[in-house]
């Protein structure tokens, strides 16, 4: 039972031991023995169970800027009583990724090898060549992997392929590499097929629940932007020629503020969530669809109908935009979205998005100055 | 979920195929189908260009040009005329991926 100890390995894979006088509260602070894992064996036992702090972590994880540290050291782990015969498993040193692996192990003895990804998960560190075919085989030799198991095969998580030629691990050391499943929660079925992963299990899926998880890193970027684009709209609207004028402010900018808030909810959440149900296939579209809808109904309830023509306008060409450039952020969180086709789309939306700023500065500047009597 | 139509640059050079079934296998797009003992595209649309065929096609019979499919990625590397990265890398905090 060493849960406790592993959730305090927050140290990266090449911290300094502490007795070399490193002061760090981090992995060897002070009354707290360095996590060693090449200690005698070098092999750390694992629970499959998560600990309420796990899933705490889970959260903060995908709330961004904690994913950092949040390693796992690389080497072989063990979980439940593996022999010389059990099933090694690859994993990235993402802990997510790990906590999801050793769960999925539950009431199996099996080995885990994990990889030094820097952190990132599989299919992440798959794509940059973190998780790759040097990486894998340099820790297949340094862990020994060879004298700990007879068999010569090793599973990899299907995502990892991006990254891994699993014919040259092969060549390399011997070890003949297994595609797992996508999912971990399916490795039991799998093992049980005889290592052999049904259509579905090949296949990632994304469905409602995969995309709501994902929001928070939708709006977490856009909500940090907004006090700053709050200030300036304030600032503009309260501008006056005798100074500033707190009811322009009033008037004119808190609604803004509200259409913002809208453009950014319809971009970074209602479009994510309803993908499959907007039409067209674009993203840039999609957002710029249900951005239309949202900017209708926002502007609508809090009267910008009743506003000068210039900032009607303003309303209709920035706002639904934004909500479409939001949406279009969503292409990295999804699983089904290439560069080819993101580049297409940025090939045409980027200028559409440069010139509706554009111009909406130029209603904003139009309607001061009309304000002001000078127009 | 299937993305824009004809944009992916996969392409299968069925002469060099030797129908190992490694593609097939290793694709989470199911852009493959093993017929007649060779590989087949048959779902062009859904590929996501992630490389992994390419990577695991020991006869290189398979060409693709991979990379992140994120816009914010693309953007970025407009801005700082990098490659385009995603930000799940060592610098950034809130990462596409
Ligand atoms: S991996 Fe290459 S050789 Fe094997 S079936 Fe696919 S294309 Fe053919
Ligand atoms: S590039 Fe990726 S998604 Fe496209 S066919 Fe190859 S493995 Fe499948």
């Amino acid at each position: 039972m060493d849960t406790e100890k592993l959730n305090s390995t927050c140290c990266p894979p090449d911290a300094p031991p502490a007795d070399k006088g490193v002061k760090s509260t981090c992995c060897a602070g002070p009354g707290r023995a360095p996590i060693n894992l090449s200690a005698s064996s070098g092999i750390e036992t694992v629970t499959s169970e998560l600990t309420l702090s796990d899933r705490f972590n889970a959260v903060r994880c995908r709330l961004g800027g904690f994913r950092m540290h949040y390693i796992v050291r690389p080497g072989i782990y063990a979980v439940g009583a593996p022999g010389p015969d059990s099933d090694v498993f690859v994993s990235a040193n993402y802990r997510l990724s790990f906590n999801v692996l050793r769960r999925s192990l539950r009431n199996m003895n099996a080995w885990i090898l994990v990889i030094d990804t820097k952190g990132i998960n599989v299919w992440c560190a798959a794509g940059k060549g973190a998780f790759g075919t040097d990486e894998l085989v340099g820790r297949i030799f340094e862990t020994r992997l060879s004298n700990i198991v007879n068999h010569r095969r090793i599973i990899l998580p299907q995502l990892g392929g991006p990254g891994v030629a699993g014919h040259l691990v092969q060549k390399q050391t011997g070890f003949k590499v297994l595609w797992g499943p996508v999912n971990a929660a399916d490795i039991r079925a799998y093992v049980e097929a005889g290592y052999k992963a049904s259509k579905a299990m090949r296949s990632v899926r994304f469905n409602l629940f995969d995309r709501l998880i994902l929001t928070p890193m939708e709006l977490v970027p856009a909500l940090k932007i907004f006090p700053l684009y709050a200030l300036a709209v304030l600032l503009v609207f309260a501008l006056a020629p005798t100074g500033i004028s707190a009811t322009g402010a009033e008037a004119y900018g808190l609604p803004f503020l509200v259409m913002a808030g809208a453009a950014v909810f319809s971009g970074a959440f209602l479009t994510p969530v309803l993908l499959p149900y907007i039409p067209n296939r674009s993203f840039a579209i999609k957002g710029w669809l249900t951005g239309l809808l949202t900017t209708v109904v926002a502007a609508r309830s809090i009267g910008i109908y009743s506003m000068p023509d210039a900032l009607i306008i303003m309303t209709f060409v920035f706002f639904p935009l934004l909500s479409s450039y939001i949406a279009l952020q969503f292409t990295g969180a999804t699983t089904f979205t290439g560069p080819s086709g993101v580049k297409k789309e940025l090939r045409y939306a980027m200028p559409l998005y440069i010139t509706a700023a554009g111009a909406s500065i130029v209603l904003i500047i139009a309607f001061k100055l009309s304000q002001w009597g000078v127009l | 979920m299937i993305y824009l139509k004809d944009v992916t640059t996969l392409r299968l050079d069925t002469t060099a195929c030797t129908g190992c079934g490694r593609c097939a296998e290793v694709c989470a797009r199911a852009v493959f189908e093993m017929r007649e003992r060779k590989s087949v595209i048959i779902k062009p649309d859904a590929c996501i260009e992630c490389g992994a065929c390419a990577k695991n096609c020991a006869y290189g019979a398979i060409t693709v040009t991979s990379g992140v499919g994120c816009a914010a990625a693309f953007i970025n590397g407009m801005l700082t005329g990098n490659a385009p990265e995603c930000g799940c890398g060592p610098k950034g905090s809130s990462g596409c991926c």
